[in-house]
């Protein structure tokens, strides 16, 4: 098994992971910690990726983890955000709950 | 070499089991920094020495510690009396699984696997700086863009709102 | 062709001309409506003189005709014509001469009534009518005029159409004719089947030639009989309706309801002579082959003769004596055309016309100076009131019952007899013709001798049932009597009704030299041949003499020698045999026996009809209905419950599938993302099969 496959796997495991917990758990944060999860284990995709591609001095790779980690970080300050204005409003943070946009 | 990434996959990966799975959310929090950790090692592993420090600056010291703040604004500190676990759970598991499963898939059947190592490749930060201005400028501009944004309106939404009922 | 054959069609166009301009014309000009039907009838005679003094010129056998199409079918032209013969001539001549002057004495007759010009375009409609069957050349020609006649004699008869019994008697008349009308129709449609047409004479292509003659005769029918003695026998029952022969003869006395003039002109001078002329017309299609018909034709008029006089023996009704009379006489003329041929029953037809219409006028004028009186137990000693009246009924009188040598009715009711003892069948219509000559001369002088003999029963002046008749008769009451007071005695009528009686007594005295024995101008004229005083003539002329004499004799026993003096004494007849004369007053109850069989038959036949109409085609119609509405009901029925229904459980099917759907929105964002995830394994796994290399 080359070394590729380790880290594909790895990034695949804890991709998986992060997903479980975003499906399963009752808690808005927790599902906001699966995502960031996700986004991790995409992140080492790349840099697997960039490591054992054919042109590394290309960059390619961690340039597009740089600039995921930036928005990552983005994405997550809004979503806290979000959960604590949800929480100002509905006194909760099970998602369960949230339900309001239902038809 | 596989040894050092045997353990680190292992750490990474029983941190990233722990995170999804404890009850207490602080314990969540905590695990998913070691998790980030485990991951800037293998990036350290992989030679992107860059990222590995950007990963440990930006996710452990910041995204963690704003999750922590979330947690304690939201009193999820105290243990929830309830399951943890969401309504239809079993159907989450489900999914994660098939996911897991196709991915793993993939990789088996990838020809990518074949081809042969290359050698490490040295990057250096002034490579990265030069990449990312000339190169990646406009990338880097819109993230500029997507930072500011970002920040207004997370401000904006957990603001208190007044008098306004 | 000479002018007066080309415009012979004037002749019945000008009354019916007259007639149509007497329609549009308002009630109140009765002198115009009455001028124009005596100038159109002047004119019509004058040209009848004119068409006779050249059918005279032509000689006996002369004939001209004037045929013209009239419409197509198929490709054929159906045609229609007059003729010019001696036939025509003299028919012409009488009706236009009789009628002139019955429309002269209509004028003081209907005087007072406020229809006066309805009766004049009745009038006029019924002579031109009349002049139209003269003159036809065509069964289908005379046809139509011969149901015009019998339209306008349903009209008259019920011109007093608010009386129940006229309207009666002239529907009953109506539908009597018609009887025998549809009879002459089957005749005419086989005749037209036979020999292709209807033309009467058509320069040896008409259906009395020749030609069609003997294709006629040498046709039979399924049962051995000739076609043209079929066809003969049909035309004959058309004559039977229309002539009042036994059994058809029952509308004639009835018919007495009408008007005197009507009945005068109608049914003793012309429309019932219409039936004799019709067999003369058609004479050469009777009288072809073996004559059968012939024979028929015989018989009945002789059976018709005796059974009328001996009816008339036991009336009371001055009218309906006279209309027994008519029908006894029109037997004597169909048993003369029978035994002896044309020239014998139309000689007998042409003095019939004068004598009968006097008598008839004669009876109008003792029914108006008695004021609408018209029993003749109530009436009596009229001869020193209405003199003029007396002396010309009593000349008619004489010329009905055959008085020797001076009246023309010996002459030729002795033609008749004549013809009859020389008939090879049978003796027996000459001994009835005996028979009934002595009941007329009997029966006219009980007549003569009720009316005009004796001390007056007439009571005027005291309330009887004369005035109440007076109220009946013509609808105007004894109050609007256009005298000031009711006199006490009959009166004489006034000259416009005394002049035609003169003038026809005149004419029933001469015309018989025209066709004695010793100069037989009538007949020859005719086309018949006459000895001359043969010892067989003087021995009959001798034989009906003294027969005219006992009838006579026997009535003034009877009657005139010690004459009634109150009406309600019973006839001496009926003293002596009152089975025999009930019989004979209730006219052999034949109308209780057609009553009873026929007309209760029409009775239920048209109450069968009716139930029929009612139940079975009406019920089909119902039931068409029926089903139309159930159609209908089951359609609602289908689209309330079935379409509707459907409709709306489909609807609930939609919604509820919708509202199924709709939990997959239940604003549950990890749920969402479960889904999401489903979909990103089924991508990926499209996108690497997809990009599998093959």
């Amino acid at each position: 098994m080359s070394p590729l496959a380790g880290y594909l796997i790895l990034s695949a495991f804890l991709f998986a992971i992060g997903l479980a917990g975003a499906l399963t758990r009752r808690n808005a944060i927790i599902v906001l910690i699966g995502i960031e999860l996700m986004l991790n284990a995409a992140n080492l995709n790349f840099i697997a990726f960039w490591r054992f591609s054919e042109h590394p001095e290309a960059l390619t790779g961690i340039l597009f983890v740089i600039f995921s980690i930036g928005v990552a970080a983005a994405e997550a300050a809004v979503g806290l955000a979000l959960i604590i204005a949800i929480y100002r409003h509905y006194k909760t943070t099970n998602v369960d709950e949230m339900n309001s946009l239902k038809g | 070499m596989n040894i050092i990434f045997a353990i680190i996959a292992a750490v990474t990966i029983a941190a990233g089991v722990a995170a999804m799975s404890l009850r207490n959310l602080v314990h969540c929090a905590l695990a998913v920094a070691v998790a980030f950790a485990g991951l800037a090692a293998a990036y350290l592993q992989l030679g992107a020495q860059f990222v590995g420090f950007t990963q440990v600056l930006v996710y452990v010291g910041a995204v963690a510690i704003l999750i922590v703040f979330a947690i304690l604004l939201t009193r999820g500190a105290e243990p929830p009396q309830q399951s943890v676990l969401s309504s239809g759970w079993l159907t989450g598991i489900f999914v994660a699984v098939v996911v897991l499963g196709v991915l793993v898939y993939a990789i088996a059947k990838s020809s990518v696997l074949q081809s042969p190592v290359p050698p490490q490749p040295e990057v250096t930060v002034h490579q990265i700086g030069e990449a990312l201005m000339n190169k990646f400028v406009l990338p880097l501009e819109v993230v500029g863009l997507l930072l500011t944004a970002a920040l207004i309106g997370a401000v904006i939404i957990a603001m208190k709102e007044e008098g306004k009922k | 062709m000479p002018w007066i054959v080309k415009n012979l069609w004037l002749i019945p166009a000008l009354p019916m001309l007259a007639a149509g301009l007497s329609a549009l014309a308002p009630r109140r000009y009765k002198k115009f409506s009455a001028s124009l039907a005596i100038g159109s009838m002047i004119i019509g005679f004058l040209l009848s003189l004119c068409a006779f003094a050249h059918a005279v010129g032509q000689g006996e056998g002369g004939r001209q005709v004037c045929n013209f199409n009239w419409f197509q079918f198929g490709d054929q032209w159906l045609q229609l014509g007059w003729v010019l013969d001696p036939l025509t001539a003299v028919m012409l001549v009488m009706v236009t001469f009789v009628g002139t002057l019955i429309f002269v004495y209509s004028t003081g007759y209907m005087a007072h009534d406020e229809n006066f010009t309805r009766f004049f375009t009745f009038l006029s409609l019924f002579a031109g009518a009349m002049l139209g069957v003269v003159i036809a050349n065509s069964l289908l020609a005379l046809f139509i005029c011969w149901e015009l006649v019998g339209l306008t004699s349903y009209l008259l008869i019920g011109f007093w159409y608010h009386k129940p019994s006229a309207a009666a008697a002239a529907k009953k008349a109506f539908i009597t004719t018609r009887i025998g009308d549809v009879a002459l129709l089957l005749g005419m449609v086989w005749l037209y089947s036979q020999s292709g047409t209807l033309l009467f004479y058509n320069n040896g292509a008409g259906c009395l030639e020749q030609t069609s003659l003997t294709a006629l005769v040498a046709h039979t029918t399924s049962f051995g009989m000739a076609v043209s003695t079929g066809i003969g026998l049909l035309i004959f029952a058309g004559a039977v309706g229309k002539s009042g022969q036994v059994p058809l003869h029952v509308w004639l006395p009835d018919a007495m309801e009408g008007p005197t003039p009507v009945s005068a002109l109608i049914h003793a001078a012309t429309m019932v002579a219409a039936g004799v002329f019709l067999v003369a017309r058609v004479y050469p299609l009777m009288s072809a082959g073996s004559g059968h018909s012939l024979h028929v034709v015989t018989w009945v008029g002789a059976i018709t003769a005796i059974f009328a006089a001996s009816i008339a023996l036991a009336q009371n009704d001055i009218k309906r004596i006279l209309a027994y009379s008519t029908v006894s006489q029109l037997g004597y003329m169909m048993m003369g055309l029978g035994v002896g041929g044309v020239a014998v029953g139309m000689f007998h037809l042409i003095t019939h016309a004068f004598f009968k219409a006097l008598l008839f006028m004669g009876a109008g004028s003792v029914i108006h100076g008695c004021h609408d009186e018209q029993d003749i137990c109530r009436m009596g000693g009229l001869r020193k009131y209405m003199p003029i009246t007396f002396a010309t009924y009593a000349v008619g009188t004489l010329a009905l019952c055959g008085f020797p040598l001076i009246v023309s009715g010996f002459w030729s009711k002795d033609e008749i007899l004549h013809a009859a003892r020389g008939w090879p069948i049978s003796q027996v219509p000459f001994w009835l013709g005996v028979v009934g000559a002595l009941f007329t001369a009997f029966y006219m002088t009980r007549q003569v001798f009720y009316v005009f003999f004796g001390d007056t029963r007439l009571h005027l002046g005291k309330t009887t049932a004369s005035e109440q008749r007076t109220v009946d008769h013509a609808g105007v009451t004894a109050k609007e009597h256009p005298h000031d007071e009711l006199p006490g005695h009959p009166h004489e009528s006034p000259a416009s009704m005394t002049m035609p009686l003169v003038v026809l007594a005149v004419c029933s005295i001469l015309l018989g030299f025209i066709g004695t024995p010793k100069w037989p101008w009538f007949q020859k004229f005719l086309g018949a041949e006459v000895e001359g005083f043969t010892q067989d003539v003087v021995l009959l002329m001798v034989t009906s003499s003294i027969v005219v004499f006992i009838g006579m004799g026997l009535g003034w026993w009877f009657y005139g020698r010690k004459p009634m003096e109150q009406s309600e004494e019973p006839d001496p007849l009926e003293v002596l045999r009152p089975d025999i004369f009930s019989l004979l007053r209730h006219k052999y109850y034949v109308d209780e026996i057609y009553e009873r069989s026929v007309i209760a038959f029409n009775a239920w036949f048209a109450r069968a009809c009716d139930w029929l109409d009612f139940w079975v085609w009406n019920g089909v119609v119902q039931l068409v209905s029926y089903f139309v509405v159930g159609i209908s009901w089951a359609d609602r029925f289908f689209d309330e419950f079935v379409v509707n229904l459907g409709f709306d459980e489909g609807c609930k099917g939609v919604s509820a599938g919708g509202r199924i759907l709709s939990r997959l929105q239940n604003g549950r964002v990890q749920n969402y993302l479960r889904v999401i995830g489903i979909g990103l394994a089924v991508l990926a796994l499209l996108m690497i099969w997809g990009c599998r290399p093959s």
